[in-house]
């Protein structure tokens, strides 16, 4: 469907990098959960590292980003530092909202990150009207919305495609299918469950590809923003893809067996990719393990920061319930 | 010597302010469904196709959901967006986008991301469209933290209102009553902008307040009139906007007259008028010689037929009775 792009050196190394930082800040995430560091609610994007790196490789600074309450690959991969995004998992006021949000609600207006949005569905309309905006401001950006194949249910989704169609919007619609939305298997909740079949019923050119294939991934985002700079208006990438750990840090797992997951792991995009790194020389095994070692410096860099950072004060409870001007 | 004025309806000042706001505002644009060729449902934008193309004056398919969401996002990527929605019971459609979205992002994102969206849509009960196209649901909207709610009910309002909102930061929720649309009256010429916090007193009184809003402001009006021949002065406020409430006017009246009645369409249990009465009795219980009186919606589904219809929602008659044993209970003489 698409050309593979040229990787260099530094090409393989960033998105070899970008992969392990997320796993690594994702396992730090479960060990702090564990401690109650992080509290509520914590998705954690273990195995789908590939989706997150690949399309935001593809992006530009223009760009916008809607994304899930499983984003926290997303936020890493768009640029948001590790810093404030792991002081947002604690509720900390030098989080990305100033801990307002938590583990699901991750927004960072320099990165045109829109959230961390935790209704099922209720990104897309979003990514609608942020596109609209780019149109009609005759601006270049376009939007990337990332939701999983359960928003595929909701009416949301089949209203959001439509519009963007019949206004040809620059949205990416990406569905993240990791075949669960929650513990529901996606053949006991769909009629159809070739998703990206749907998007087509929209006209909307759709593709479908291996999520757990970082360059797969970076290849067909290219080539559909490619598109919509072109002006071809909404595309759709349903990533095939599938999450390692549990849905959330309060699930048994009881609807899926131990066998497929281990099955899956044997696609890990990052074992996966990596092997291939060092297989065709572009990276030696030892630059491997030193991205490995940054990472983890990184991360407790991060759990420092977040550690130091203080509560926000109980008087800015109100504060931006209502906002006094739009920021510039 | 007064300034001049012209003739002309709530229709036309509503949609003399969205004239005025596509003309003063690029980012500005209207979205909803038949708003264009078919002119809006309730006619108010006709003609604005036209003028200002389909670029600015845009038809929608019927996804509440995901224009309004539409809204939201444009709106936190710099336009400015008139979202229509037909009526409000059309609204509960897009729910999700207006209390999930619009009202929580800019405290959610720690103040990153403004949503500057006007939403308008149509209320209340009056034509005979049955109970899927007659409620009054603002008051639901006004337990929203995040949101602001406004309720023109004049003239003045229904052209001054929407550039003010279109100016705050914030969502601003815009609910005319369908009633009005055709009311009649001389409006000042050079009207404009209007703030849109605070209530007004638009008939001063000194025997009880009568508390409402939108079209029942216009019956409350009438029923003071009339128990002005019998030699009571009714003070009437108009809310005009029921998120944030203006209590410091409420109160002010109240500790004037000492008896209130609140007239609201909108059905009693938990609704807009227990909020401002409850708010009433923290405020100036000591103030009343009288316990606050509600004259709301009945609590059914509006029906059809127009005897029904009306007997559903508080009219001239209801409202002066309500007043006449509120300012002389049964027993006690004038």
């Amino acid at each position: 469907m698409t050309a593979k792009p040229r990787l260099d050196k530094a090409h393989a190394r960033r998105l070899l990098a970008q992969m392990i930082r997320i796993r690594a800040f994702e396992e730090r995430c479960a060990e702090l959960y564990t401690q109650q560091k992080i509290r509520g609610f914590l998705h954690l994007y273990t195995g789908e590292e590939a989706n997150a790196v690949g399309i935001m490789e593809a992006l530009s600074p223009q760009d916008s980003v809607v994304a899930t309450y499983r984003e926290h690959g997303h936020a890493l991969a768009r640029g948001i530092a590790m810093g404030p995004l792991m002081a947002e998992m604690y509720g900390k006021a030098n989080g990305t909202s100033l801990g307002r949000g938590g583990s699901m609600h991750v927004f960072d207006r320099a990165t045109r990150f829109c959230g961390g949005n935790a209704i099922v569905g209720g990104g897309l309309p979003l990514a609608v009207g942020l596109a609209l905006a780019e149109k009609m401001q005759k601006r270049p950006g376009v939007v990337v919305c990332l939701f999983g194949e359960g928003a595929v249910a909701e009416g949301e989704f089949h209203e959001s495609l439509n519009l963007a169609a019949v206004w040809k919007l620059p949205v990416l619609f990406v569905c993240e299918n990791n075949l669960y939305a929650m513990g529901s298997a996606i053949e006991r909740t769909e009629s159809e469950t070739d998703i990206h079949r749907k998007a087509e019923s929209y006209r909307i050119e759709s593709h479908q590809v291996d999520g757990m294939d970082v360059v797969a991934v970076e290849a067909a985002t290219r080539t559909a923003v490619d598109r919509m700079r072109a002006g071809a208006g909404p595309q759709f990438l349903e990533c095939k893809t599938y999450r390692f750990r549990a849905h959330s840090m309060f699930d048994a797992q009881l609807y899926r067996d131990k066998a497929e997951v281990e099955r899956w792991k044997e696609r890990d995009p990052i074992k996966r990719f990596g092997e291939w790194t060092v297989a065709c020389g572009l990276l030696h095994e030892s630059d491997v393990r030193a991205l490995e070692k940054e990472a983890a410096a990184e991360v407790e860099a991060a759990v420092a920061f977040a550690e130091q950072g203080a509560w926000e004060p109980v008087a800015d409870l109100g504060r931006y319930v209502l906002m006094d001007k739009v920021p510039a | 010597m007064s300034p001049a004025t012209v003739k002309t309806t709530y229709r036309e000042a509503v949609k003399q302010a969205i004239r005025e706001a596509l003309n003063r505002d690029p980012r500005t644009f209207v979205m909803g469904e038949d708003v264009g060729r078919y002119g809006g449902c309730y006619a108010v934008t006709k003609g604005l196709l036209q003028e200002f193309g389909e670029e600015r004056i845009r038809d929608t398919p019927l996804s509440e959901a995901a224009f309004v969401g539409a809204g939201i996002g444009a709106a936190m990527a710099g336009m400015r967006p008139i979202v229509e929605i037909m009526t409000v019971n059309f609204s509960l459609l897009a729910l999700d986008q207006i209390v999930n979205n619009a009202a929580t992002i800019p405290h959610m994102s720690g103040g990153q991301f403004a949503v500057p969206v006007v939403i308008r849509m149509a209320t209340g009960a009056g034509r005979q469209l049955a109970a899927q196209h007659s409620h009054s649901l603002e008051g639901w909207y006004a337990h929203i933290p995040g949101l602001k709610v406004l309720v023109p009910a004049t003239l003045e309002d229904a052209r001054g209102m929407l550039w003010s909102a279109l100016q705050d930061p914030n969502p601003v929720l815009i609910f005319e009553h369908v009633n009005l649309y055709n009311m009649e009256g001389d409006l000042a010429a050079d009207a404009g902008a209007v703030p849109i916090e605070g209530a007004a007193v638009r008939r001063a009184g000194r025997d009880l307040s009568i508390i409402t809003y939108g079209a029942s402001l216009h019956k409350s009006l009438a029923a003071a009139d009339q128990l002005a021949t019998q030699g009571i002065e009714a003070e009437v406020i108009d809310l005009r906007c029921l998120r944030p409430l203006d209590d410091a006017t409420i109160m002010a009246s109240v500790g004037r007259t000492r008896r209130v009645l609140i007239v609201d369409e909108g059905w009693r249990s938990g609704g807009i008028s227990a909020e401002i009465g409850v708010r009433i009795a923290e405020q100036a219980f000591y103030d009343l010689d009288a316990p606050p009186m509600r004259l709301c919606g009945a609590e059914v589904p509006i029906p059809y037929p127009k005897h029904l219809e009306d007997a559903a929602v508080p009219q001239v008659d209801t409202i002066r009775d309500a007043v006449m044993s509120l300012v002389r209970p049964q027993g006690r003489p004038a």
